[in-house]
């Protein structure tokens, strides 16, 4: 019947556009794979970066909008039934995308990359780019579409719901728990980034003041004119941010130098403070600032990066990747590469997100993949950006940052000994060279990830755009991720506050109103308890709190999507969908398998580097002796230990059981599930669509018509309702 | 008006929130009510934000 005939002209233009994608994209892994010991780019990690998303969107996120899930622009969103004008509202793709990537990308992305990076640039290159793909975008693709589906119920509703009462009081319990781990952690970055710093702890107290100054401007000098008043916020963030190379000058140096102890607290205090002010004085105005730096902070990395140009260092998979005893994290590259780096390749934090706040949002089902699966391929290639900073800078130097200060001995010359003790050289003079240009006091061990990461941007963008501005770009860097993690931290303890309220609320039903101040006062106060508790432990600790704690935050953050995807399982066979059921069951099942070697690793290893009760029980018994074991120096260092790695390694025994009930839980719905070949859900029923909006990014000819005859349909149907009127 | 809906200036307002004032105004205006000031207009917004949670990832 049919004959061969040559393809139309637009499908002959499409097949040529990917090709060269496809081929680009081929090229440029070969060249990763195969280059040794020469000079290599780092623009081949780049474009391996962004014609891989471009590939994995165009077709793997269309497979499963189309095929899959089977969007259905048909059928009318949460936003279009119940638009209230408050949290249902439908809202413009482009600026939804915004939003939602906004509100998924963080610090979280800048941090991981980096530590990972002692591994080697391989690793994680390959990890964030096929965990974004196949895990991280659809993962929050998939719950997206559920929780859209279910009119912007929370993940913990819909597991309560789907899957039953026991997985679902886990979760909650789990959602809190990692909540404080990962504002514990992300907290210890900025107070490893600040301490000693008088630069940086000047333009960042200067946040404070202008966000508030923000704040009053919005309300009562010039209500509602956001734009404006964030304008005026950036131009006096950089401001601030100038002005910290004058500490000296100004005399305020000696009073700006704040350990980190001092930070802890400052830190705690601005956290209860923030969360209990009304959200107008501080929150929101902070908030803009932060996605306005976002945006831009992406736009100068893609730029910066491109126009540099810069020469990796690090080799691409270093002996620490299969020896494991790397100074940055312990253990080897399988399972801890996979855990260390979390956002950017596959966060459970996002399904926070991409249930509850976005789906309300939502214009068009078919939006749902540009927004869910578009949005996270953004916040892979910020991590993708992070990693390459890492990689491009002097090795020696990486390791000197990187390494705890009980390996360094904190001096240069200690430092230099320990790096080269690993196989690299650095000369205490240049690693005090390399501090001078940034004008900070010293470069060692400055954990925790955003030092190296602005070192390392500072020297990009000061080689892209030149002028010598080495040591602005440092604390520029600095700022923005302290900025994020601020604003993180700010949202973080009210969401954790609000939790509380709710579940207390349960019991108590006074408690559980968000606007009686006793109520609201203790949430906060627990909330910001538990993890400045956490944060302390990080900052005290003897073994290197980034060292000790990250694994923890990498570890939650990735159960928290063991819980995510499990849900996204158990849907798809309550919904009848076991053919598909691979395309978050294989995500799942890697993520069980990394998690749970991590965390009985953590728990069950004899090898005191890794295993946390190895640890404490190593360190009792040397205190029983009467000894003192490096690093520790007294015998009060010698509790702290014991101490921190016992709660560590309960704590880390908490989230495993947890995720195991809820899985258990859902296994039992699965079966059922199977044998009946689907069960009901709590699915919204099928109601026909008024509104046309396009679906993509860039609209179709078609889409355009259609919006264009829709307008005009509605606008003269608006002229009718007024001349009768 | 298609272009008023989708131009630049719009999308930004969108983005940051400033259109719900152009779109109140313009509902007032269709349904010949006299507006609330800007001001008592973005404090009824601010206490509807406050309570809202406002997710923030890492």
């Amino acid at each position: 019947m049919s004959t061969l005939t040559a393809p139309p002209p637009g499908r002959l233009r499409t097949i040529l556009v990917w090709g060269t994608v496809a081929l680009v994209g081929a090229v440029c892994w070969s060249v990763l794979a195969l280059a040794r010991g020469e000079e290599v780019s780092a623009l081949w990690i780049l474009f391996a970066a962004l014609s891989s998303y471009a590939i994995a969107y165009r077709f793997y996120s269309r497979f499963i909008a189309r095929r899959v899930l089977k969007l259905d622009n048909t059928r009318a969103t949460p936003a279009e039934r119940l638009d209230n004008g408050v949290d249902y509202e439908v809202t413009d793709r482009r600026v939804l995308f915004g939003h939602h990537f906004a509100a998924i990308a963080g610090a979280g992305p800048l941090v991981g990359p980096v530590l990972a990076a002692q591994m080697g640039y391989l690793p994680g290159t390959i990890w964030i780019i096929v965990g974004v793909i196949a895990a991280g975008a659809v993962q929050d693709m998939v719950v997206m579409f559920f929780s859209m589906r279910r009119d912007g119920k929370s993940l913990g509703q819909m597991v309560r719901e789907e899957i039953g009462v026991v997985g679902g009081t886990a979760a909650l319990i789990a959602v809190f728990a990692i909540m404080i781990i990962i504002l514990a952690v992300l907290s210890l970055v900025v107070v490893n980034a600040l301490a000693e710093s008088p630069w940086g702890v000047f333009s960042i107290t200067l946040t404070i003041p202008i966000a508030l100054f923000m704040g009053f401007y919005l309300r009562y000098i010039r209500p509602g004119r956001v734009m404006e008043a964030t304008a005026i916020g950036v131009v006096l963030l950089l401001l601030a941010i100038v002005g910290g190379g004058y500490v000296e000058q100004l005399g305020l140096e000696s009073a700006l130098t704040i350990s980190k102890e001092h930070l802890v607290i400052g830190l705690v205090v601005y956290g209860f403070v923030a969360s209990i002010l009304p959200v107008w004085m501080l929150l929101t105005p902070r908030d803009y600032l932060s996605t306005f730096m976002k945006i831009g902070v992406i736009l100068l990395l893609a730029v910066g990066l491109v126009v540099a140009a810069p020469v990796l260092q690090a080799d691409a998979v270093t002996s620490f990747a299969t020896d494991g005893d790397g100074p940055v994290f312990s253990g080897k590259l399988f399972p801890f590469v996979f855990i260390t780096i979390a956002c950017g390749a596959l966060s459970g934090f996002h399904a926070l997100i991409s249930s509850g706040t976005t789906p309300k949002m939502i214009a068009k089902e078919g939006q749902v993949r540009m927004i869910g699966y578009g949005g996270m391929l953004m916040e892979s290639f910020v991590a993708i950006s992070a990693l390459i900073a890492a990689v491009v800078i002097d090795q020696g130097l990486y390791y000197a940052m990187n390494a705890p200060a009980g390996a360094t001995g904190g001096t240069v010359q200690g430092a230099a000994q320990f790096v080269s003790s690993l196989g690299f050289t650095i000369s205490p003079e240049t690693l005090q060279a390399a501090a001078d240009s940034i004008e900070e006091e010293t470069l060692v061990s400055r954990t925790g990830g955003a030092p190296t990461l602005a070192f390392g941007l500072s020297q990009v963008f000061s080689e892209a755009f030149g002028g010598g501005l080495q040591a602005f770009w440092y604390h520029f860097a600095i700022m923005f991720e302290a900025l994020f993690i601020l604003t993180a931290v700010d949202a973080g303890t009210r969401v954790g506050r609000f939790m509380l309220q709710d579940t207390v609320g349960n019991f108590w039903p006074k408690f559980g109103d968000v606007s009686w101040r006793p109520a609201a006062w203790t949430a906060s106060a627990v909330t910001v308890g538990l993890w400045g508790y956490m944060l302390y432990v990080g900052v005290t600790d003897p073994l290197g709190g980034i060292n000790q704690l990250f694994p923890l935050f990498g570890i939650a953050n990735q159960l928290l999507a063991a819980i995510a995807l499990t849900l996204c399982v158990t849907l798809f066979l309550k919904h009848g969908w076991l053919k598909w059921v691979w395309v978050p069951g294989i995500p799942l099942a890697w993520d069980l398998v990394v998690t749970m070697t991590a965390s009985y690793q953590k728990i069950f290893s004899d090898n005191p580097a890794i295993g946390y009760f190895a640890q404490a029980s190593r360190f009792r018994d040397a205190r029983e002796a009467g000894e003192v074991l490096a690093p520790a120096s007294n015998d009060a260092d010698m509790g702290t230990i014991i101490t921190n790695s016992t709660t560590n390694g309960v704590l880390q025994t908490i989230f495993a059981l947890l995720v195991i009930i809820i899985v258990a839980n859902a296994v039992l719905i699965w079966v059922r599930a199977i044998r009946a070949g689907s069960l009901p859900t709590t699915e919204v029923p099928h109601t026909e669509s008024t509104i046309v909006a396009p679906a993509d990014f860039i609209p179709t000819a078609e889409e355009k018509k259609a919006v264009a005859a829709w307008e005009a349909e509605r606008d003269a149907e608006r002229e009718r309702a007024g001349s009768t009127r | 008006m298609t272009a008023r809906r989708t131009g630049l200036r719009r999308l930004l307002r969108e983005f940051t929130g400033e259109a719900r004032w152009d779109d109140y105004l313009e509902r007032c205006a269709r349904d010949g009510v006299e507006p609330a000031t800007r001001r008592e207009f973005e404090r009824h917004r601010a206490e509807q934000v406050a309570h809202a949670p406002m997710a923030r990832c890492c």
